[in-house]
């Protein structure tokens, strides 16, 4: 069992995103369009990750109602990208449950043009096989 | 050789804590040349400047080498206590242990034997110093004002009263700037036009003081005393003495369709206009883009309407040589552009507008007459919401990193002169910080909240959409009740962060004055010396130098007009001795010094010279030594190695390299 510290520091790793830029000025969370679906909002994000407590986050509904929209990360001011934490913490969850990604076989058949890639990512970790 | 003192300070922990003292003492006392070496708390503080008079007296010192904090803190202060001992303040050197070393290193070990090879750098420094002679430069008893806001105005006011000519130069047709488009000022809640019009009228009619609007700064040369600057006087298209002011021209034009600067392009005036009716001077200009005359060739309206006479189709612009012995910089400040904020739909509804913008349709004698009313349809609003850091406080490149300061209180300003007029009207304000320190600003914000029933919400904006049925969707966190707010409104105000001038660093070019990132001027330093540029003779007023409010800008333009009088107060200067000079028998005069030397101080005569025997006419350097500010640039350009630094020879800096190669 890796230790909330240890789950914070691969959460900035992999979003590459340094929570304490944040001014909490709650942009992200004005911004957001599944803002009433999440029982954790994306402003309060930024202080999981700060106060180490990856594992309520990685419990969490926010997790899944995120769009990957990336509205907060284009308007966050301070360059803090809560979207990127949200996206870093679901990688650590799926990583920890072992091989759970589609086999590159079947992506090609799932393609298409008019989803935007992001969102394709994003449901490629989400409605996995 | 020299008879060299050391003076070790200690700076209280600041050089101790790191830089083993007694250690440096000890070593440094073996050099060759030192015949004396000791250390102190603090060397700057009367008893450590006693000890070094006291060594010069008592060993006979020839050289003196303090190693201290940066020569830029108190070189002055060692070589002025150097001096009133007898000796030649240029034999004093510095070898900066404290910003180079101390504060820089962890290790104590490390750190002193840095401090012993800097300081052994400065003893082969001193061994190679000669004394040095200050020559002497004129004051030109004038002063430049460039911007004609109310920093400007304030400072020329100023300098003026203490009975120095004064020249103001303004790019726009009239004096006045951002406070002349204000409708009323915190925290009084005084009309901006009542207090400031006065103050304009002042400056005109002042005997020494001279406006030139309508006008920029072209080139400056010279330096802190003597200053040359090109004056660029455009074309007005109107004679200024034959002017009366009467406006019939104004009224006749037929071209009405050009933006109105003053009101932020929210109305429409003439091609022959002045910016507002307090105008100084009441003088109108062509904007000869939109006359008919100048672009049709046909029209003419104006110059038959004017019974003066005053219209000039042919008048050209005209260059202005005067000489300045102080330069002040007013150039003020504009409101960032807003095209990177699409999520608060500036560009897409008239209903969303700039608190500047507001500040227009809530003035008499704006597009609105003062009126509150939606620039779409013209109906009143009822539902206000403001929208505070819009591009302040942004580590993305969107925005800009500082606070812009005067939000806070001028969104409170706003809302509540809002509610107060039209108590029907709800106003919310969506804060992230309310920043009020000042003298009775945080009771006017609260003023705001309790008494007029504005209602602050902590949360950013996080888009504004334009609704079919024409109201504006806000979307924004209320982070205290943590939920997230959906509202129509039917104006939404953006507090748009402040920038410097975008000319600003045109005329910090030209003045060699150093800005900043974000294109403010660089004080000398940023506690101690706030109004006066690093450039001597060159001052800073206004929010040029950062963002501040009026009474600040004003008390600022106070003492930058006193850094200003104290210059102009002097008959003489004393100049850097620290000047170039060419060696004759190595000069091939190849021209190269001069193409780089920034201030024009090299030029080129023939001479004889007498060269081992054989005399012959050779072209060679000559330097100006009242224009030479002893850069170096000359001297590390030199093919030939014929320019060298006084103070600063190449010899020294070799000589400073092989002791700490050593």
């Amino acid at each position: 069992m890796i230790t909330g510290k240890k789950q914070a520091e691969l959460i900035k790793e992999i979003s590459g995103v340094n929570p304490l830029k944040c001014m909490k000025c709650g942009k992200c969370s004005a911004t957001c369009p599944s803002y009433n679906e999440m029982d954790i909002k994306p402003h309060q994000f930024v202080s999981y990750v700060l106060n180490e407590d990856i594992e309520a986050l990685m419990q969490s509904e926010s997790l899944w109602k995120c769009l990957s929209c990336f509205a907060c990360v284009e308007r966050c001011p301070r360059d803090v990208k809560p979207g990127k934490l949200i996206d870093a913490a679901r990688q650590l969850l799926i990583r920890q449950r072992g091989q759970e990604y589609l086999s590159p076989d079947e992506v090609p058949e799932l393609l298409d043009p008019e989803i935007p890639q992001q969102l394709l990512v994003s449901a490629f970790r989400r409605y996995r096989r | 050789m020299q008879r060299i003192g050391v003076f070790v300070c200690h700076c209280g922990s600041n050089i101790a804590a790191t830089v083993d003292v007694e250690k440096v003492v000890e070593i440094i006392r073996q050099e060759p040349g030192v015949v004396h070496a000791e250390d102190y708390q603090y060397m700057c503080s009367e008893v450590g400047q006693a000890k070094i008079a006291d060594a010069i007296h008592e060993k006979g010192l020839t050289g003196i080498v303090v190693c201290s904090c940066s020569p830029r803190m108190h070189e002055t202060t060692f070589r002025k206590a150097a001096e009133r001992a007898g000796l030649n303040p240029y034999m004093v050197e510095i070898a900066n242990i404290r910003e180079h070393c101390s504060w820089i290193h962890k290790d104590v070990e490390e750190a002193t034997k840095k401090a012993v090879i800097l300081a052994r750098a400065a003893i082969a420094k001193v061994n190679l110093n000669a004394p040095l002679k200050p020559g002497e430069s004129r004051v030109t008893k004038r002063a430049l004002i460039i911007g004609g806001g109310i920093a400007g105005i304030q400072t020329a006011l100023d300098i003026a009263d203490a009975g120095y000519e004064v020249d103001i130069v303004e790019k726009t047709p009239s004096i006045g700037g951002r406070m002349s488009q204000l409708d009323k000022t915190f925290p009084t809640l005084d009309c901006s036009a009542c207090i400031l019009t006065p103050k304009m009228v002042e400056a005109s009619a002042h005997e020494k003081i001279t406006i030139y609007t309508y006008s920029e700064v072209e080139k400056v040369t010279g330096f802190v005393g003597d200053f040359t600057v090109d004056i660029r006087k455009k074309a007005r298209s109107v004679d200024m003495d034959k002017c009366t002011g009467c406006g019939v021209c104004q009224e006749k034009c037929p071209s009405k369709k050009a933006p109105s600067e003053f009101n932020r392009g929210l109305s429409n005036r003439s091609a022959i206009y002045t910016p507002f009716a307090q105008a100084i001077p009441n003088v109108p200009v062509i904007d000869r883009e939109h006359c008919l005359k100048f672009q049709k060739g046909k029209c003419g309206v104006c110059a038959k309407v004017c019974q003066a006479g005053a219209i000039d189709y042919e008048q050209k612009d005209e260059i202005v040589t005067e000489k300045y012995g102080a330069i002040v910089v007013a150039t003020g400040f504009d409101v960032i552009k807003l095209d990177n904020y699409d999520e608060y739909a500036y560009s897409q509804s008239k209903d969303v507008i700039t608190s500047l913008e507001l500040e227009r349709i809530m003035n008499a004698a704006g597009p609105t007459k003062g009126h509150l009313e939606r620039l779409s349809d013209g109906k009143a609003p009822r539902e206000m919401v403001f929208i505070q850091c819009v591009g302040s406080r942004c580590a993305d490149d969107r925005g800009k990193s500082y606070c812009s300061k005067i939000c806070c209180m001028y969104t409170a300003k706003h809302a509540m002169l809002i509610r107060d007029k039209y108590p029907d009207v709800n106003v919310t304000v969506f804060y992230i910080d309310v920043r009020t320190p000042g003298k009775n600003f945080d009771e006017f914000y609260r003023r705001a909240v309790e008494d007029f029933g504005v209602n602050y919400i902590k949360g950013q904006v996080g888009k504004v959409a334009p609704q079919p049925n024409g109201r504006l969707l806000v979307q924004a966190s209320d982070l205290l009740d943590n939920r997230q707010i959906k509202m129509e409104a039917d104006m939404v105000v953006l507090a748009a962060a402040i920038e410097p001038n975008p000319d600003v660093r045109k005329i910090a070019t030209m003045l060699t004055a150093s800005i900043d990132t974000n294109n403010f001027l660089t004080e000398a330093h940023a506690k101690l010396r706030p109004v006066e540029s690093p450039t001597a003779g060159v001052f800073l007023s206004g929010v040029c130098q950062g963002p501040k409010d009026i009474p600040e800008t004003v008390a600022q333009a106070g003492a930058a007009a006193v850094k200003a009088i104290g210059l102009l107060a002097k008959d003489k200067l004393l100049t850097n001795p620290c000047t170039a000079h060419s060696d004759e028998l190595l000069c091939n005069g190849c021209s190269t010094c001069a193409n780089v030397c920034p201030y024009g101080a090299i030029t080129y005569e023939v001479r004889q010279v007498n060269d081992h025997g054989i005399r012959e006419d050779r072209r060679l350097a000559v330097v100006n030594e009242a224009l030479c500010q002893g850069c170096g640039a000359c001297t590390v350009a030199c093919p030939s190695g014929a320019m060298d630094l006084k103070g600063f020879s190449n010899r020294q800096i070799l000589a400073e390299v092989d002791a700490i190669c050593q």
